[in-house]
């Protein structure tokens, strides 16, 4: 006797068959292992605190990256406001914040550009100076490369929505970018920790 | 390669001096090694017993329910998914098997690895370098290489306690009858000890790949009676001072040799090679390589690289004569 | 195609259209399907293991006879650690992406993986490494003479690999090749798991979903968790050297055992991502050749789940002699031990298949009993070396070097035959030779044994590894020799196995779609699969939906499966 599943059954079964996106998923597994390769960077900062054989030492050279550090966390809020406008089809608003977002992000990289140029130029410090300066740069240049590959797709959305092409037809990847952005605001809440809290 | 390097790798038996050369982990001689020997057999019999009880289920398994010619195929066995009591019980059994060996690991961890050296124990450094290794006795004041000289203990008292560092990369001293190895790390400072039990030559070699000739960096502990390891020290102790200077110190002297290597009483001073204040007393060459024979010493100063090719040497390019002079000088520092 | 009150098809009808050779070319290249990357990441893996394997047998030569003149340390060294780089990251690495990604969507019913231009991306970047790294041996030139291959080992320690004692790019390719076939391996770690939870058919909950797929979303939890530490490492390796960073230089405070922790980290959950296909593997070809279920599916997943979990936590095993407290000596050889009791309940679960079945002893079925026995004795010998005071004996030495062999070959390459003798009707449309199957694993059994179980006591009589010589008076002769004679049963068996291969491919019987009288829904579609996989998707009751199909009066889904 066959089984007593009837082909409306089957029907039945494959309309009710809903399983999590694909690119939620994915984008969160993204996250997860970058998590680990920023894990292994901390851990070196960590381990080598205290222990560079000469300086610059970090209390005499560093600076608390404020401005910066509330230019990329609120880029977070203004990517979210960027989102709820494009939820509510007000592409004018999107681009609006959109721009913000892209504007504050880059406040963050001139920020430590500008530190950097200090760090280098005036204080001596470079990566091979000593076990700070290749933690610092190391770790801090990491969080940074990944803004600059988030400032790029940021752009990207920018340009393609300012030619006109409906961005509006896009809010899941939009919404996977501005996850990605987040991620990297979080992180830095980490480094900042570490680096300018617990490290100086 | 020369024949002469040939020869040179042939046996390393200096006569007089009984010399473990088959170095094997179960025919310890020195505590620390015991211990391992103790841990190693009752480990295997523990998982040799698994073995046998699982491998013989298997083979059991497999020899009783194959197919047989005759078998209806048609017919499936009974579709068995699993029985939780069985899984609890192949579970909670080697856990507990597992918690056994975890005591009794920790009980031997702790006697070998945090043994504080006696009083009276003798504090050796051993310095690893690519590929040989500098042996220094802070409290006599010795420098010298390759071979360590200890006082055997029979009754257990002597223990050498050796510290152990690099100048380059990272290394490792085993020598299988007398302890587990350590590694020599540099920026690091190990611990580690031994008694042997026997008078004797130890053979061991590097453990941590080092580079290119890591397989000639070998190690030969010497393990004497007290006495006789006292006249060794005090004989190193002192530099070697002849009446008259012979024409291969001069030549010695005269050539880059003094910056890589040390000679207690003349110019070199040299940091980089192995001190050859007392070559002339070691029984071997290059690191354990070949015996310290007037030949052996000749082809080494003459073209390093053939018998050892990436060592840190240079041929020195001697003319015979030179030559002559030189390893005669090298062989009266005893 | 089959749904759950449907019978199965004819064997569905296959459009081939004629393509030039340069088509035929470009469509190889371009393919984003699953099954064509499958294919090739699995054949570049064999291409793979045929050259890191004539470096063993090159080695093996050397070491035959003591005071050996085949190679010189240079060669010998560069030859030990292209062995092991390439066997794992270019044979064991393609070979967990290529298994998985051909197989998963097959299994799960999907038409292909979630996200089919990040695969072929990830096999072309990996391919890419491994010409990186191969390219050393012109490009990577250094004082030692014109071009050389890295010289460090596989595990690179520091600060060995430092700019000061590894002069020329040797090293840097090193780096590069395993780097970039790295970032390959996380994309498909990534399109695995987003597949298995989002492209499964309707009716197949997790519960439901076939362990192959369990054990290799597993996998790719500890790719994406395990890899990064090595690329970190690596990214830290590169600044030191091209920057003059200070990660690992000694002189200026950095850590030589720092680069052992994150080396480790990475270095012990990657055995365990290359063992998880052979489990795979075992867990699919054990109960179809057993005529039963698989014993215990709940606990064997629970049991993958554990090695997972437990793998993260042992890696300072492999530094008992570096001179870390007591307190880590014991912590690190608890966790080795209690990662053992998962592995073994899996062996337990395997052989409780077999148990009561009707054990079809054909290649497949042969393979998986030498794993059985193999994997049995290296697991006990890995619980040698989780006993650290035992390990202070035998870490580094040939007793190391055999207990990863058998891991490796015993366990890893012995499955790895099982899957492909296994799924070889279902890829090429044809019946591999049954004898010459058979012969070739009995040449691969004898030549394994006789080159590896010598070693063990190699190991016990102090032979350390990595050393390209070894004087006569060390009594390691004889053992060396019986070693290396292993080898040339070995080089039989993986002719043999290549010509099979090749010949069937051509000549092979036509296998039909379900030669084995499978249960799970590879062996619903054609062998092999046109390109769409299924005409209609499945839909499924239990996860053995074939058997439920075949035997509707006694469905796995009656018994809660």
């Amino acid at each position: 006797m066959a089984a007593t599943v009837t082909p409306a059954d089957v029907g039945a079964l494959e309309r009710e068959w809903t399983l999590p996106d694909r690119g939620t998923v994915g984008i969160i597994l993204l996250m997860i292992t970058e998590s680990s390769l920023f894990t292994i960077f901390v851990v070196a900062y960590l381990v080598y605190i205290g222990r560079s054989a000469t300086g610059p030492f970090p209390k005499d050279v560093l600076e608390v990256p404020i401005v910066a550090s509330i230019c990329l966390l609120s880029s977070s809020l203004t990517i979210v406001l960027a989102e709820n406008a494009l939820k509510r089809n007000q592409v004018g608003r999107f681009k609006l914040w959109w721009l913000v977002t892209i504007l504050l992000g880059g406040e963050f990289l001139t920020a430590t550009g500008v530190e950097w140029h200090h760090l280098i130029y005036k204080e001596g410090l470079t990566i091979s100076t000593n076990l700070f300066g290749t933690t610092y740069y190391s770790l801090v240049g990491l969080h940074a490369s990944h803004v600059i590959v988030g400032l790029f797709f940021l752009l990207l959305v920018m340009l393609v929505s300012l030619m006109g092409f409906p961005i509006q037809h896009q809010e899941r990847r939009v919404k996977f970018l501005s996850w990605y952005w987040h991620f990297v605001d979080a992180i830095w809440i980490v480094v900042f920790t570490v680096v300018y809290i617990i490290g100086r | 390669m020369t024949d002469l390097g040939l020869l040179a790798f042939f046996q390393v038996q200096v006569p007089g001096i009984p010399e473990h050369r088959v170095t094997d982990i179960f025919k310890p001689l020195a505590s620390p090694a015991a211990a391992e020997r103790d841990i190693a057999w009752f480990t295997i019999a523990v998982t040799t017993l698994i073995f046998i009880v699982v491998g013989g289920i298997i083979v059991y398994t497999i020899m009783r329910f194959r197919r047989r010619p005759g078998d209806d195929l048609r017919q499936e066995p009974p579709q068995v998914y699993g029985s939780n009591q069985i899984e609890l019980a192949w579970t909670v059994i080697p856990i507990l098997i597992a918690f056994v060996l975890i005591g009794v690991t920790a009980r031997v961890v702790w006697s070998v690895e945090n043994a504080s050296p006696p009083p009276s124990a003798l504090h050796v450094k051993v310095i690893g370098h690519q590929w040989w290794w500098e042996v220094v006795y802070p409290d006599y004041r010795i420098t010298t290489a390759n071979e360590i000289h200890v006082p055997y203990s029979p009754d257990g008292k002597e223990a050498t306690y050796l510290e152990l560092s690099s100048v380059d990369v990272v290394h490792s001293f085993w020598v299988p009858q007398l302890s587990g190895k350590v590694d020599l790390i540099p920026n690091r400072l190990n611990y580690m000890w031994i008694d042997p039990k026997q008078a004797g030559v130890y053979v061991g070699n590097c453990a941590e790949y080092c580079g290119t000739q890591h397989a000639n960096m070998l190690l030969r502990v010497v393990a004497e009676d007290r006495s006789t390891f006292r006249a060794w020290a005090q004989g190193q102790q002192k530099a070697v001072e002849p009446s008259v200077v012979s024409t291969g110190r001069t030549t010695f002297e005269s050539l880059s040799c003094v910056n890589c290597h040390v000679i207690q009483g003349t110019k070199a001073i040299g940091k980089f090679g192995p001190d050859l204040s007392h070559l002339g007393s070691r029984s071997t060459l290059g690191a354990g390589m070949m015996t310290n024979t007037r030949e052996h010493l000749k082809a080494w100063i003459n073209d390093p690289q053939e018998i050892k090719p990436g060592c840190l040497m240079p041929s020195m390019k001697l003319t015979s004569t030179e030559l002559d002079g030189v390893a005669s000088y090298l062989e009266s520092l005893k | 195609m089959a749904t759950i009150d449907q019978p199965l098809p004819a064997k569905a009808a296959t459009m081939r259209e004629e393509f030039s050779w340069s088509e035929s070319l470009y469509n190889w290249v371009a393919t984003v399907d699953h099954k064509r990357l499958g294919l090739m990441y699995v054949v570049s893996a064999l291409v793979f293991l045929v050259i890191a394997g004539i470096m063993a047998s090159i080695i093996r030569l050397q070491l035959a006879f003591p005071n050996n003149h085949v190679i010189g340390p240079d060669t010998y060294n560069r030859l030990f650690t292209m062995h092991g780089t390439t066997m794992v990251f270019f044979v064991g690495m393609p070979m967990v992406a290529g298994f998985a990604n051909y197989l998963v969507p097959l299994m799960i019913g999907a038409r292909d993986m979630a996200f089919p231009r990040l695969n072929a991306f990830g096999f072309w970047i990996f391919l890419f490494g491994g010409v990186l790294l191969y390219f050393s041996y012109i490009g990577g030139g250094g004082l030692s003479g014109a071009g050389s291959a890295p010289d460090v080992g596989w595990f690179a320690y520091a600060p060995l690999t430092e700019r000061a004692f590894s002069r020329g790019a040797s090293t840097d390719y090193w780096i590069l090749g395993i780097f970039t076939a790295g970032i390959g391996s996380i994309a498909s770690a990534i399109n695995v798991i987003a597949t298995a939870i989002s492209m499964r058919c309707p009716g197949m909950t997790l519960a439901r979903m076939p362990m192959f797929v369990w054990v290799m979303v597993i996998d790719s939890w500890l790719i994406l968790i395990a890899i990064p530490p090595l690329t970190a490492a690596q990214i830290m390796l590169a600044y030191d050297r091209f920057l003059g960073a200070n990660f690992f230089n000694t002189q200026a405070g950095g850590s030589a055992v720092l680069w052992q922790h994150f080396f480790w980290i990475f270095g012990h959950p990657e055995v365990y991502i290359l063992i998880f296909p052979a489990f795979a593997i075992l867990s699919e070809v054990i109960p179809v050749f057993s005529r039963k279920p698989l014993f215990g599916r709940p606990a064997m997943v629970a049991a993958v789940i554990a090695i997972g979990f437990i793998s993260l936590g042992v890696w300072a095993h492999h530094m008992f002699a570096v001179g870390m407290t007591a307190w880590s000596n014991t912590f690190f050889a608890a966790s080795s031990m209690l990662v053992g009791i998962p592995t073994g309940i899996k062996i337990f679960n395997w052989t409780a298949t077999m148990f009561g079945g009707k054990l079809r002893m054909d290649t497949p079925m042969l393979y998986c009993c030498g794993f059985l026995f193999q994997f049995l004795v290296a697991g006990l010998t890995g619980i040698m070396l989780a006993v650290s005071p035992f390990d202070w004996q035998l870490h580094d030495s040939y007793f190391n070097v055999a207990h990863f062999h058998f891991t490796l070959i015993g366990g890893l390459v012995f499955g790895l035959l099982v899957g492909m003798y296994y799924w070889y009707p279902k890829v090429s449309g044809r019946m591999y030779n049954e004898r010459l199957g058979k012969l070739s694993f009995w040449l691969f059994v004898i030549g394994f044994n006789t080159t590896f179980i010598p070693q063990h006591f190699l190991g016990f009589l102090g032979m350390p590894r990595r050393i390209y010589t070894y004087p006569a008076a060390r009594g390691w002769e004889t053992f060396n020799l019986i070693s290396s004679i292993g080898v040339i049963f070995q080089i039989a068996a993986v002719g043999l196995f290549a010509w099979n291969v090749v010949y069937s491919a051509i000549k092979g019987k036509q296998a039909g779609d379900d030669p084995w009288d499978a249960w799970t829904l590879e062996w619903a579609s054609t062998s092999p699969p046109p390109e769409y996989n299924f005409e209609k998707l499945p839909v499924v009751r239990s996860s053995r939906p074939l058997w439920d199909l075949k035997h509707p009066q006694d469905p796995d889904w009656k018994f809660g499966q």
